[in-house]
């Protein structure tokens, strides 16, 4: 049975739909990535898991139960942690009262946790006390990944988690997509580095005006010769 | 002595004063995203409940000053629920001008259950300073407002750096649609932000009804000199407001000093432009105030 599944979903912000019938689904332990040219819904897509758009059709499903225009704290407490693009930390909260409110929703022990997560981005170790608005980019993202990882969720939607991030920064992202990848958590991430999200991926999506043009292995979509023309710079 | 005993104490007595109102304008602009003009009618409202308290049991105003401040949450929860939370999605205009129809219901509230007359904490009695090393005149209610002041703003300080929900107020303050998708009850932020304002303001009216008397339109003028200091301090940001409070305070006594001359430099009628002088002043040199806080 697939995590999560999107099916034909439509909708938009305003009056205008920027979905026409997308669908996405996301199995067990898989890692997914969705990539298009620019404006063609991507980011879109994964807000709407949260409630975050109008939907003026389609079902969103979280382990067969319909979460469809639920409200995102609720989403939350299913277990699906999502990443945005942007203003993805509290930036005047240090990187520990990050994690802390990472962990808002759980009423247990969450301290090993916290250690947890300072294993997995050591330069955070280091910074725990320092306002995560004075982080460099690489190291919020970090922040905003271990924030929602502190929920232990049973999905984490990232978007385009490497945006903006110089080269070396980058392939850390996406090796620690791997890695989180690693201890069971499915992941469905929104990339414009098409190429290197690809090689990480086991399926990828190719999303083009709202709708879904392609889909396979990462591998096979790296391969195919259209989609190279389309994104990948030939 | 003179320039201590006149100006310099009763600036600091202000200045307290000042910053408990202006934490409450902070964190509300901060968390609710709107200037509330109806802040200085939670203090009317406090002190009033505070003088009806004190006269019902005989106990001084600030024993029963914690009642007050509990009861005037209450207040600022129901106002909460029943004019703003049907607005909590509408433009920031409509909550303000919201706010002022509150602060006009609320005053004529006030009025009506009070009336209009001048009202006292002490009852009659003038109370004597003490006179130390010779000449430093100190009001012992003046010791109280300032060491009150100090004792709620450590609480302040405790409640937002190392609690749960006063985390989730400063997280909601950064951006509040983060907070949504990290799973923070935002409803239940809003209440804290309410309770804590509201004791704070209930506080406030409090200590300027000690200072001086009670009447209806104390909130009224509180208003501009609050949002002076929560501007000066960097809206949003409640230790800003606690500087700004003490700096507006501290201004409007000083400026009636008599710095050069004999005469004062400004006349006492002058000192709420004192405020808004200072207000404009920083919105033109630095918007985002002294310890950067929003800026729209």
């Amino acid at each position: 049975m697939s995590v999560l599944e999107l099916k034909d979903i439509s909708g938009g912000y305003g009056e205008a739909d920027i979905l026409h019938g997308v669908t996405l689904t996301i199995g067990e332990g898989e890692i997914v990535v969705v990539i298009g040219p620019n404006g063609a819904g991507k980011s879109t897509a994964m807000k709407a898991v949260f409630g975050l758009l109008r939907l003026s059709g389609g079902t969103i499903t979280l382990a067969g139960e319909d979460i469809t225009g639920m409200d995102p704290a609720r989403v939350v407490r299913k277990g699906v942690c999502y990443v945005p693009q942007t203003n993805n930390v509290f930036s005047t909260l240090t990187v520990q009262e990050n994690l802390e409110m990472g962990a808002y929703i759980r009423e247990d022990n969450f301290k090993p946790r916290i250690q947890e997560i300072y294993e997995m981005f050591p330069p955070l170790a280091e910074k725990r006390k320092q306002r995560a608005g004075e982080l460099s980019g690489g190291q919020r993202q970090m922040v905003a990944m271990g924030k929602a990882l502190m929920v232990e969720p049973k999905i984490l939607l990232l978007d385009e988690p490497t945006a903006g991030l110089s080269p070396i920064y980058r392939k850390e992202i996406f090796d620690t997509v791997r890695q989180i990848n690693a201890t069971g958590i499915p992941i469905l991430m929104v990339e414009q580095n098409a190429k290197q999200s690809l090689a990480v991926a086991d399926r990828g999506y190719i999303l083009v005006d709202g709708r879904n043009r392609t889909q396979g292995k990462g591998s096979d979509l790296l391969q195919d010769p259209e989609i190279a023309e389309m994104f990948l710079g030939g | 002595m003179e320039f201590i005993n006149f100006y310099l104490l009763p600036g600091i007595v202000l200045g307290s004063i000042y910053a408990l109102g202006a934490i409450g304008v902070s964190l509300v602009f901060g968390i609710l995203r709107f200037a509330n003009f109806a802040h200085g009618e939670l203090m009317l409202i406090g002190a009033y409940i505070t003088y009806s308290l004190f006269q019902f049991t005989g106990l001084h105003p600030l024993a029963v000053l914690p009642l007050a401040m509990v009861l005037t949450s209450f207040i600022a929860l129901g106002i909460d629920h029943t004019f703003y939370k049907p607005f909590r999605n509408s433009k920031t205009t409509i909550v303000i001008v919201a706010s002022f129809g509150i602060a006009l219901m609320a005053r004529s509230a006030v009025q009506i259950i009070w009336g209009v007359d001048t009202f006292s904490y002490s009852s009659g009695r003038i109370e004597m300073p003490i006179v130390l090393f010779g000449g430093l005149r100190i009001f012992m209610k003046h010791v109280w407002i300032v060491s009150c002041s100090i004792g709620l703003m450590l609480c302040i300080h405790t409640i937002l750096s190392y609690t749960r929900i006063g985390k989730a107020m400063r997280a909601m303050s950064d951006s509040a649609e983060l907070a949504r998708l990290t799973g923070i009850e935002t409803e239940k932020v809003v209440r804290a932000t309410w309770i804590l304002g509201a004791s704070l303001a209930a506080a406030a009216g409090v200590f300027l009804g000690l200072d001086s008397h009670l009447h209806s339109m104390m909130g009224f003028y509180m208003l501009l000199p609050m949002f002076a200091a929560a501007i000066l301090g960097g809206i949003g940001q409640p230790y800003g407001a606690m500087v700004g409070g003490l700096v507006v305070g501290l201004a409007e006594e000083l400026s009636s000093y008599p710095w050069l001359g004999d005469s004062p430099l400004l006349p006492p009628a002058y000192k709420a432009g004192v405020a808004f002088a200072l207000m404009v002043l920083m919105l033109l040199w630095r918007p985002s105030g002294l310890f950067r806080g929003r800026v729209f």
